[in-house]
């Protein structure tokens, strides 16, 4: 299965929660599939829709924005509105002809190392099945 | 440390760690150096056996002299516990701390992909590119310091703000009590005795006063109030208003000690219709002035107004307050009849236990109603209590002489002006709201501001001066340090693009944006003393002028880029 296709993945991590949790999946040494790159934001709050969007239309595969849990939030309420934007930009993405499913926002606390490591498995599992973004057309759009 | 961006070209060095074999053991450690020097505007690349080791950071500096190099990028373990020491080395090789970038190709990649050698190493590349796009767009901040008036504002001369002010001006610094009745002492200046030490609160509140009085630190306003108070941690402006004059203060932590007040039934439970009918406050007061001692027998209902009934809250100590009233009625009469209606007793502890095991031996009865049929009282010339009787299954009627109403505690009258004043939030209820009610429970969200006693919610005396003690405490962190260092990464917003609309004000944590008036037009404009650097207000400006600095737009897309552009 020499040309398998292996999905480009993109998480983006909140420095306290869940970097801190891949951090600890590396200490346990929990392996999970090699595909996925972080990007570490200090609060999943940062996180623009906007982005995640752009990196989906851009020959990313899918895009995992992850967070403290909610009430755990570094800064009090940032996931909050993660969590309110994301849902939005979800509902948004199946009427701009990408699949919501190549969008994963969860909640991944610093001793939820097991978490993360299953969270970037079953999810690249899924990108696998559902093919290249840009219907198989990887990499750019002009 | 420099400050400077710089303004030549970005000349970029790139670090990369075996950490023994913790890394190299998995990822092609040279290879990727060797990717990383072909990278635009990388001029010097390396591997190293333990780039946190002397040697390692050694060869940073050495590099960043000799390369002239104006960014750095360590490929390691994690930012979150190797950051400071490298952004340090970079320091004392004279550049800005902030020109570095920090890559995880350990945690994240050798040690999750060990059997993968090839792929990690094709990772790890890619991470290694995405840290040296980044830093090419990297810029040097700054974390500002901000001096701390060596002064605090204790807002209530109930118990707890006594305490407080007590402990800051322990510690040598200046109090201001603000206190708007005449006298200090709050709502336990106006109960008999205190449980379970059975002490007359009168003692309480003389102790506490004479030590007030006696301590050359604090100053007391009494018929006061907070007339404004303006600023950020460290550095506010506060006006006390007496009477007519004010009087103009440098203050630099506060302290909200505002207490609370017994919720007045009006038209519950007949209230307010037969003098026979009271609060538990008026009970102690009529006890107090001898009036009650001819009564023969009380009713006391629980949960007025509480639980549901008005508000939603259970005011934690209302039965104490009437298991102890209860006792007292019983002593001093042993004949009288006194009646508990409730519905649970909350007498949590083991010293509370007992006064309420000691009052069900003393006979005082206590008779169970469900909720949501609560007793009826009515004023017909005598006084008739009807209730449903959990315990007999059936409709039970008392004939008191007394009837007493166990009413929760309310927040005080103003809460909510000083809210806005002070940029700090009330809960539903209407108390003030701490940070994090496990992680900061007696700060603000706002730095600067603390929260103790039952401004905060009900609460019996011993809680509301632990918490009193940890409010002073806390407000003596900046106190005594002198001063409180500001994040670096900060929020930005360019008022030349900023439309006003005000959305980062409403989404920041820390109140820490404010919306002001230039030349004109509204913009934003962040404090970035308070800035606590999440960059929420980010994705929530419609015009693009918020910028979080060194994790700015294009820095983050560039990265984002990296990956997309990646060779499949």
């Amino acid at each position: 299965m020499a040309d398998q296709f292996e999905p480009k993945i993109l998480a983006f991590c909140c420095n306290w929660c869940s970097y801190a949790g891949a951090d600890l999946a590396g200490v346990s040494r929990m392996q999970y599939p090699p595909n996925v790159r972080v990007v570490r934001v200090m609060c999943s709050g940062r996180i623009r829709p906007e982005a995640v969007f752009k990196a989906l239309s851009n020959g990313i595969d899918g895009v995992l924005v992850l967070g403290c849990h909610i009430g755990d939030c570094h800064y009090l309420t940032g996931n909050h509105r993660t969590a309110k934007r994301m849902l939005v930009l979800e509902k948004l993405l199946d009427h701009l002809g990408v699949d919501p499913r190549r969008l994963k926002v969860d909640w991944i606390s610093a001793s939820e190392g097991e978490k993360f490591s299953r969270t970037i498995t079953t999810f690249t599992e899924q990108i696998k099945k559902l093919g290249p973004a840009n219907g198989g057309a990887h990499g750019r759009r002009g | 440390m420099s400050e400077e961006t710089p303004k030549s070209p970005p000349r970029i060095g790139v670090f990369v760690c075996h950490c023994g074999k913790n890394i190299g053991g998995v990822v092609d450690v040279p290879s990727v150096a060797k990717f990383a020097e072909g990278l635009p505007n990388v001029v010097f690349s390396t591997d190293n056996l333990y780039t946190c080791a002397e040697d390692g950071l050694t060869c940073i500096k050495d590099a960043v002299v000799k390369h002239n190099l104006n960014r750095v990028v360590v490929a390691s373990c994690t930012p979150r516990t190797h950051a400071p020491l490298f952004m340090s080395a970079i320091e004392e090789a004279g550049l800005n701390q902030y020109l570095f970038e920090f890559v995880n190709i350990r945690d994240q990649c050798s040690w999750v992909h060990m059997k993968e050698p090839e792929k990690a190493t094709k990772k790890a590349m890619i991470l290694v590119e995405m840290g040296v796009r980044k830093a090419s767009l990297l810029e040097a901040l700054e974390e500002k310091e901000i001096a701390v008036e060596p002064s605090a504002l204790v807002i209530g001369g109930g118990v707890a703000g006594m305490v407080a002010a007590l402990g800051i001006a322990d510690h040598g610094f200046q109090v201001h009590i603000v206190e708007r009745e005449e006298r200090l002492g709050g709502l336990i200046g106006n109960i008999e005795k205190v449980y379970p030490v059975k002490r007359a609160a009168s003692s309480v509140i003389s102790d506490l006063e004479r030590a007030v009085r006696a301590s050359p630190m604090i100053e007391v306003h009494t018929s006061s109030t907070v007339k404004d108070a303006k600023g950020y941690v460290g550095n506010y402006d506060v006006e006390i208003q007496n009477g007519g004059a004010s009087t103009f203060h440098r203050i630099g932590a506060i302290i909200v000690a505002t207490g609370a007040t017994e919720f007045k039934p009006e038209g519950m439970y007949s209230y307010g219709e037969d003098g026979r009918i009271l609060t538990q406050l008026e009970l102690e007061r009529q006890m107090r002035e001898g009036k009650v001692d001819g009564v023969k027998s009380v009713a006391m209902i629980q949960c007025v107004a509480a639980r549901g009934e008005k508000f939603t809250y259970c005011s934690k100590m209302c039965c104490s307050v009437a298991i102890k009233n209860a006792i007292e009625l019983k002593t001093k009469q042993p004949a009288i009849d006194v009646s508990i209606l409730y519905n649970d007793i909350q007498m949590p502890g083991e010293a509370l236990e007992k006064v309420y095991t000691d009052a069900r031996e003393m006979g005082i009865k206590f008779l169970r109603f469900p909720l949501k049929a609560r007793p009826q009282v009515v004023a017909d010339g005598g006084l008739a209590v009807r209730f449903f009787n959990e315990s007999l299954g059936a409709d039970d009627e008392l004939r008191p002489d007394l009837v007493v109403l166990s009413a929760p505690l309310v927040p005080r009258e103003g809460a909510k002006e000083l809210s806005r004043m002070l940029k700090v939030p009330l809960g539903q209820d209407g108390f003030f709201f701490e940070a994090h009610v496990k992680l900061r429970p007696l700060d603000f969200a706002t730095d600067g501001v603390y929260l103790c006693g039952t401004a905060h919610g009900p609460k019996g005396l011993q809680e509301s001066i632990s918490q009193a003690m940890g409010a002073a405490s806390r407000a003596l962190i900046p106190l005594s340090n002198g001063k409180v260092r500001g994040e670096a990464a900060v929020a930005f917003a360019d008022e030349a693009t900023c439309i006003g609309c005000g959305n980062c004000v409403k989404v920041c944590p820390y109140v820490a944006i404010d919306r002001v008036e230039r030349n004109g037009r509204f913009v934003a404009v962040v404090n970035s003393a308070l800035c606590k650097a999440c960059g929420t207000c980010v994705p929530a400006c419609p015009s693009g002028a918020m910028t979080q600095k060194s994790f700015t737009d294009s820095q983050l897309l560039e990265m984002v880029d990296a990956v997309s552009q990646e060779e499949a």
